[in-house]
């Protein structure tokens, strides 16, 4: 296990970038904690295989250093970086048995019979594959093959980390909730360095202690799934995780108020003043889950029109309109709802400020 | 619902039926006929049961051409299967060489079979050709493959590894192009060395491109005829005669209608027999 340091690492899949836009993945600077969860986050096509094969070594970096343990292993082949990791698709060796795939890793780093056998049965038994462990391993089905693909991955107990890009893509929903609780507890139980790479929010937010989000090429935020949640760092996260995403309102600034649509929305003390010193394009952001509907009106509340109502179980998404804006407010399924005309309250420490899209701390 | 019983839908089947009648079991039929007969002339026939058969499997010439057909056959598998898997791995994989050297490699298959026969003759000459001459002159080695039997021998083989291997070649790269890079970089994950990617990813997935090489240059091997009949006519002596020059000796040459009718029949049927014990033997390899 060990601790992964990015040092201003960028890659561009063609020589000599000039501009932004040439970068797949864009100058960051990151420390991944000795045996944390982290997930990448983001939409397909955002960089977050590239920065999985950069760490693992199948891809050198065009810039910056990558380090584990404080040592640099950026020019080290993939063989010597001692790390695993789980591609999307299972990739199986045709000939071998199961517990021949298992131990292949191990076998090709000349461990004795013994440990083997010892460390096969160990991972077989965790992932419920003792029944074929002697069985071909090319006539499973594909759930099956990925598992195995998993642990092969798992299966070598001195990796620096476990890279596992999209692993759960290819398996059933049922078995996919699992697997994903498998490798929860194996992270508890073993304190692996694990990197998830994904694009499902619901995944990362379930398995990661820490989780990157990640939108073309950029990191744009680091941070605990609580940390996403209250406080996404740019609009994209706001809009990316959370179901349905934060409202945004494009808004103006009026002493320590935001105003949109003739609204006047307070906001906590000092925000205001601090937006104004960035400047640039103001918006206010609430996520459904923090705003309140009332039927009467109260402090502070805007007068709103019902638009939608979808009832989603246990709770409903109400879609209110203020103004020229639509939003969506987040109310326990028992509420009762006036057929048009609503009051909206905000509460100051959960609205968010951005500027340029960016959030005002 | 019910069913409507008939048996109309045989009716789609008859052309195809009437296709391999005329391409395949019309002309058979035909060597079936000469085979079992005693042919004079026009008219004048005989029917003589299994004797030719009898005749031709007892020929010792005929025995002769074919443990040399197996082993020359034997030997075309031996070298130009690994050969042709070695050249494809070491083939590029992306940029503008690939189309040039697989250009280059597609040559030989391009040139008409007699014409590659001449183009050896003149290739390994001894006086003129600049093999032949190489050898003799430079490397003072005795070669002449129109008088040695073993140099004729040596000369009939490498002109087959020459022309034919492009083909195992053709096959193997697609084949290997057809890997998933995911594989290589699972192996690369896994530790395997070059060796273990080759036996347990590589190999594997050529298994079945490797089954149609196989086939074919068994089959075509089997039944080499246009180059050996350009380049040594069968000799010294008979010494590269092989089946197919064999067969037509005695058919054309000989004008022997009727041994040559049972002997193709045999020819045809140790063909088969090859092919499917490959077959069988290839696919159940790995079962």
């Amino acid at each position: 296990m060990a601790r992964i340091d990015l040092q201003k690492i960028a890659h561009a899949y063609r020589p000599h970038p000039s501009k932004p836009a040439d970068y797949a993945l864009k100058p960051m600077d990151h420390v991944w904690e000795d045996g944390g969860a982290y997930a990448l986050l983001g939409p397909s096509g955002c960089g977050k295989s590239t920065l999985l094969n950069v760490i693992s070594g199948l891809l050198r970096p065009s810039e910056g250093r990558v380090l584990f343990d404080r040592r640099d292993v950026t020019d080290l082949p993939t063989k010597e970086r001692n790390i695993a990791q789980v591609f999307q698709f299972p990739v199986i060796y045709d000939t071998m048995t199961v517990f021949e795939n298992l131990a292949f890793p191990l076998r090709n780093r000349g461990f004795g019979r013994e440990q083997v056998s010892a460390r096969v049965n160990e991972v077989a038994e965790m992932l419920e594959l003792t029944p074929v462990l002697h069985k071909r391993a090319q006539n499973l089905t594909a759930d099956a093959k990925q598992t195995i693909s998993l642990g092969r991955g798992l299966v070598r107990s001195d990796v620096t980390a476990i890279l596992f890009d999209e692993p759960l893509t290819v398996i059933d929903p049922h078995l996919k909730w699992l697997l994903r609780r498998k490798l929860k507890q194996i992270h508890e139980q073993y304190k692996l360095t694990l990197v998830y790479v994904t694009h499902d929010q619901n995944e990362a937010l379930t398995f990661a202690d820490k989780v990157v989000v990640m939108n073309d090429g950029e990191v744009l935020q680091l941070g605990t799934p609580q940390e996403l949640f209250e406080r996404p760092a740019h609009t994209f996260i706001g809009h990316f995780i959370g179901s349905p995403g934060m409202n945004f309102l494009a808004c103006e600034l009026d002493g320590a108020h935001a105003v949109t649509s003739g609204e006047r929305i307070a906001l906590l003390p000092g925000l205001a003043e601090r937006a104004r010193q960035r400047g640039g394009r103001m918006e206010i952001g609430v996520r459904p889950e923090f705003l309140r509907l009332r039927n009467e009106a109260g402090d502070g509340t805007l007068a709103v029109k019902i638009a939608s109502v979808r009832d989603l179980g246990n709770f409903k998404i109400v879609g209110v309109r203020l103004g020229e804006h639509l939003l969506n407010v987040k109310v326990a399924e028992d509420q009762d709802l006036p057929a048009e005309q609503a009051h909206l309250g905000f509460t100051a420490e959960m609205t968010r400020l951005y500027a340029n899209g960016v959030l005002v701390g | 619902m019910n069913k409507i019983q008939n048996n109309k839908a045989w009716l789609l089947v008859i052309p195809v039926f009437v296709i391999v009648a005329f391409s395949a079991i019309i002309p058979l039929m035909t060597v079936v006929n000469y085979s079992v007969q005693d042919i004079f002339g026009p008219g004048q026939r005989v029917f003589i049961g299994t004797e030719w058969f009898k005749e031709v499997l007892l020929d010792e010439r005929l025995h002769d051409a074919l443990w040399r057909q197996l082993l020359f056959s034997a030997l075309v598998l031996l070298i130009e299967i690994p050969l042709g898997i070695l050249i494809a791995l070491a083939l590029p994989t992306r940029g503008w060489s690939v189309s040039l050297f697989l250009i280059i490699l597609a040559l030989p298959l391009l040139i008409p079979w007699n014409v590659i026969g001449f183009i050896w003759i003149v290739f390994a000459r001894p006086d003129i050709g600049l093999a032949g001459k190489t050898i003799n002159d430079l490397l003072s080695i005795d070669y002449n493959f129109t008088s040695n039997a073993f140099d004729a021998w040596i000369t009939v083989l490498i002109m087959d590894v020459w022309h034919w291997t492009p083909l195992v070649v053709l096959l193997c790269y697609a084949g290997l192009r057809a890997i998933p890079d995911a594989y290589y970089q699972a192996a690369s994950i896994d530790g395997a060395s070059k060796w273990a990617v080759f036996r347990y990813i590589q190999l594997p997935k050529m298994r079945e491109v490797l089954t149609i090489a196989v086939l074919l240059r068994f089959m075509d091997s089997f039944l080499i005829y246009a180059e050996p009949f350009v380049l040594t006519g069968g000799g010294p002596g008979n010494s590269t005669t092989f089946l197919s020059q064999f067969l037509t000796k005695m058919a054309i040459g000989q004008f022997d209608l009727g041994p040559a009718a049972a002997f193709s029949l045999i020819y045809f049927l140790i063909v088969l027999l090859f092919s499917w014990l490959f077959y069988t033997a290839i696919t159940h390899i790995s079962q």
